[in-house]
C-alpha cells in the first residue's frame, strides 16, 4: 500500500494526495454538505407538499398569505432602489476617489454585518418608537412608523445597507479610473461616463448586488420581527407568516410559503453563479487583451465575492 | 473646465509649485486627483445615508445606554437570566465556528483541488446559507431534527435530542455559518503558488508536512477571517435558531431572543442593556476581522 502511495506519488508532482485519500476527503465534504444544505432544502419542498398539491395551492392562496406577500414585495421594491443608489454612490466615492478618512467609511458601511438584526430592529424602536426619541412627536401628529410598514421598510434598509456597495467596491477598484478620464478627455459628460464606460463594467457584480440584496430584504426576520408588530394582513411579512403558521401548529401551510422564499433562494443562487461565470469570462478576456494592465484582471482580484462572504 | 484641462494644467502647474504647504497648492493636488466629476455629490450622499440609516439610530442606543447608570446598567445586563443567555449564545457561535473552521476548509480544499461531478452545483449551493430566509432555514433543521424527523429519528432511540436544547442551537449556527470559511480560504487556495509545494515535495516533505508547513502559513489569516465572520454572525443570528432551540429561559434562550422578550414585556432598560453588550462585542468583532483582512493582505503582498 504505501509503496504504491509512494509510487504515485513520484510519477506526477502535481498529483497531491493519494487517491484514496482524496476520495476520503470529497466524500466527507459531500456528506456535510448533504447533511447541512440538501436536507433542509428538501425538507421544506416535501413538507409543504405532504397534503398534496392542492393543499400547497390552498396555504400559498389564503388571504394572509396573500397579504403577506404582497407587503414583502412592497417592501422589497421600496428597500432595492435606495439600496441601489446607495451602493453605487458609496462604491463611486470609495472606489474612483481618495480622500481622508476613507477606509474609516468602509469600515461603517460594513457595520450592518455585524450587528444582530434584533439589535438592528431595537435601535428603530429607540428612535421612533412610543418610548423612543421621535415617538411622542410623531404620535402627537398621528404616524406610526414602528409597528407598521415605516418600521419595516427602515429595518430592512438597514439589513440590506451593505450589500451593493461591498459588491461594487472591490469591483471598481480592481478597474481603476483610466477608461473613465480617456471617456472624459474624448468629450463625455459625467453622465455619459458612468452610463456607457463605468456602468457596463460593473454590470454583472451590480446584478448579483441587487439579487442578493432583493433575498436578503425578502427574507430578513429578526430585524423586521421586533419593528412589525405581527399584525396579521398588515404588518406581517413572508417570514413572518411562516411563523406564525409555524406557531399555530399549520405545518403545511408554513412550509408551503416558506418554499417560495426558498425557491427566491435557488434562483438567487443560480443568477449569482450565472453572473459570477460571465464576470470570470470577461475577466480573462480583459486579461488577455490588455495584460499589462497593472492590476485590472490578476489572480489576486478575480471575482470580488469569492472572498468576501456577505 | 473641462476634463482634459485640468489634466494638462497638472503637468504643468505641479512641479513649479513655489509653496508646497500653500492652501492653493493642497487644493490643486487634490483637483488633480479628482479628475472624475461627481465625487462630492457621491461620498455626500453616502454619508447622509449611512447616518441616516445607521449612525443616528444606533447612536440612540448608545446614548439610551448613557441614560442608566452604571448599577442599573450592570444589574439589567448581567441577570442571571443574561448570564445563561450570554453563555449560550457566545458557547454555541464558538463551537459552531469550530466545526465550521474544520469543515469549510474541507470544502474549500476539495473545491479548490479537486474535480468531481456536480462540483460547480456544489459550488454554487455553498452560498445557499446567505440566500436562504433564516425562518425558512430554522423551521426547516427543526423539521429534520425532531424526533421523528429525517435525522431526528435515528437519534431518538438513543436518547439523543438534537432539536428544542442548545444542541439545536449550534446545528443552526454551523449552517448560518457554513459559508464564511469556505468563501474566504477559497480564492487564498486558488491563489496559492504550487511551485512551493512541488519543491516541498521534491526535498522530500511528506504530504502532511506540507500541509502544516506549506498551506497552512499561506491560508491560516484567511481561515481566522472566516472563523471571526462565522462567530460573529453566530451570536447575533436570530431566525434560524428560535425554531430549533425550544427557548427555555436559562437552558435555551439566546440574548438576541432576551432581547425582545425585554422588549415585549415594556423593559426598555432591560433591551437597550443587553443590546448595547450586543452591539459592543459587534464593533469589537468589526475591529479583529479588519485587522485579519490587514493581515491576509500584507501576508498576500508579501508573498509576490
Amino acid at each position: 500500500m504505501s509503496a504504491a502511495v509512494g509510487r504515485s506519488g513520484r510519477r506526477g508532482v502535481r498529483q497531491g494526495e493519494a487517491p484514496w485519500v482524496r476520495r476520503l476527503l470529497i466524500g466527507l465534504a459531500l456528506t456535510f454538505m448533504f447533511l447541512f444544505l440538501v436536507l433542509p432544502l428538501l425538507a421544506v419542498f416535501t413538507e409543504a407538499l405532504r397534503l398534496g398539491w392542492g393543499a400547497y395551492f390552498e396555504a400559498v392562496s389564503d388571504p394572509y398569505a396573500m397579504a403577506a406577500i404582497r407587503l414583502t414585495l412592497l417592501v422589497a421594491a421600496i428597500t432595492v432602489p435606495l439600496s441601489l443608489v446607495f451602493g453605487v454612490a458609496a462604491a463611486w466615492a470609495v472606489a474612483k476617489f481618495e480622500f481622508w478618512g476613507k477606509s474609516f467609511l468602509t469600515t461603517l458601511i460594513d457595520l450592518p454585518f455585524s450587528v444582530s438584526p434584533v439589535v438592528a430592529g431595537l435601535i428603530y424602536v429607540l428612535v421612533f418608537g412610543a418610548q423612543g426619541w421621535f415617538g411622542p412627536w410623531l404620535d402627537e401628529r398621528g404616524i406610526q412608523i414602528i409597528f407598521a410598514v415605516p418600521g419595516i421598510v427602515l429595518a430592512t434598509l438597514f439589513i440590506t445597507f451593505p450589500f451593493i456597495a461591498r459588491e461594487l467596491i472591490p469591483l471598481m477598484q480592481a478597474q481603476g479610473t483610466e477608461e473613465e478620464q480617456a471617456a472624459l478627455v474624448l468629450g463625455a459628460s459625467g453622465l455619459q461616463t458612468f452610463w456607457r464606460v463605468t456602468l457596463p463594467n460593473i454590470k454583472w457584480g451590480l446584478i448579483y448586488g441587487v439579487i442578493l440584496t432583493n433575498a436578503r430584504a425578502m427574507g430578513e426576520f429578526g430585524a423586521v420581527s421586533v419593528v412589525s408588530g405581527h399584525i396579521r394582513g398588515q404588518t406581517n411579512t413572508m417570514p413572518l407568516h411562516v411563523e406564525v403558521l409555524y406557531n399555530e401548529f399549520q405545518s403545511v401551510a408554513a412550509f408551503a410559503v416558506a418554499s417560495l422564499l426558498a425557491l427566491l433562494a435557488l434562483v438567487t443562487l443560480v443568477i449569482k453563479s450565472v453572473s459570477e461565470w460571465r464576470m470570470e469570462r470577461e475577466m480573462k478576456a480583459l486579461d488577455a487583451l490588455a495584460p499589462e494592465r497593472p492590476g485590472a484582471a490578476s489572480s489576486g482580484t478575480s471575482p470580488s465575492w469569492a472572498g468576501r462572504p456577505v | 473646465m473641462t476634463a482634459a484641462s485640468t489634466l494638462v494644467l497638472d503637468g504643468a502647474a505641479a512641479p513649479g509649485k513655489p509653496k508646497p504647504g500653500a492652501p492653493e497648492a493642497q487644493a490643486k493636488r487634490r483637483a488633480v486627483k479628482r479628475v472624475l466629476p461627481g465625487f462630492h455629490l457621491a461620498l455626500g450622499y453616502t454619508v447622509f445615508y449611512l447616518s441616516l440609516i445607521v449612525l443616528i439610530p444606533l447612536a440612540a442606543l448608545i446614548l439610551k445606554t448613557f441614560e442608566m447608570s452604571w448599577a442599573e446598567f450592570w444589574e439589567a445586563a448581567t441577570t442571571p437570566r443574561a448570564l445563561a443567555a450570554y453563555r449560550l449564545s457566545f458557547g454555541a457561535a464558538l463551537l459552531a465556528a469550530l466545526f465550521n473552521l474544520v469543515f469549510g476548509l474541507l470544502l474549500a480544499w476539495v473545491l479548490v483541488r479537486y474535480t468531481f461531478p456536480g462540483k460547480k452545483i456544489v459550488d454554487a449551493l455553498v452560498d445557499l446559507p446567505f440566500a436562504l430566509p433564516t425562518a425558512v432555514a430554522g423551521i426547516a433543521l427543526a423539521a429534520i431534527l425532531a424526533g421523528n424527523g429525517w435525522i431526528g429519528q435515528f437519534f431518538e432511540p438513543l436518547g439523543i435530542q438534537l432539536a428544542f436544547n442548545p444542541t439545536g442551537v449550534v446545528i443552526a449556527l454551523i449552517f448560518v455559518g457554513l459559508p464564511f470559511v469556505v468563501r474566504t480560504v477559497q480564492p487564498v487556495l486558488q491563489d496559492a503558488e504550487r511551485e512551493l509545494e512541488e519543491a516541498a515535495q521534491c526535498l522530500g516533505a511528506t504530504r502532511w508536512q506540507i500541509f502544516w508547513r506549506v498551506i497552512m502559513p499561506t491560508i491560516i489569516p484567511a481561515l481566522m477571517t472566516g472563523f471571526a465572520m462565522a462567530f460573529a454572525r453566530g451570536v447575533g443570528e436570530f431566525g434560524s435558531v428560535i425554531f430549533i432551540a425550544g427557548n427555555i429561559p436559562m437552558v435555551s434562550e439566546i440574548v438576541p431572543l432576551l432581547i425582545i422578550g425585554r422588549l415585549e414585556a415594556f423593559d426598555y432598560q432591560g433591551a437597550v442593556a443587553l443590546g448595547s453588550v450586543m452591539l459592543l462585542f459587534s464593533f469589537v468583532m468589526l475591529l479583529a476581522i479588519n485587522a485579519l483582512q490587514g493581515w491576509q493582505r500584507s501576508r498576500a503582498g508579501g508573498g509576490l
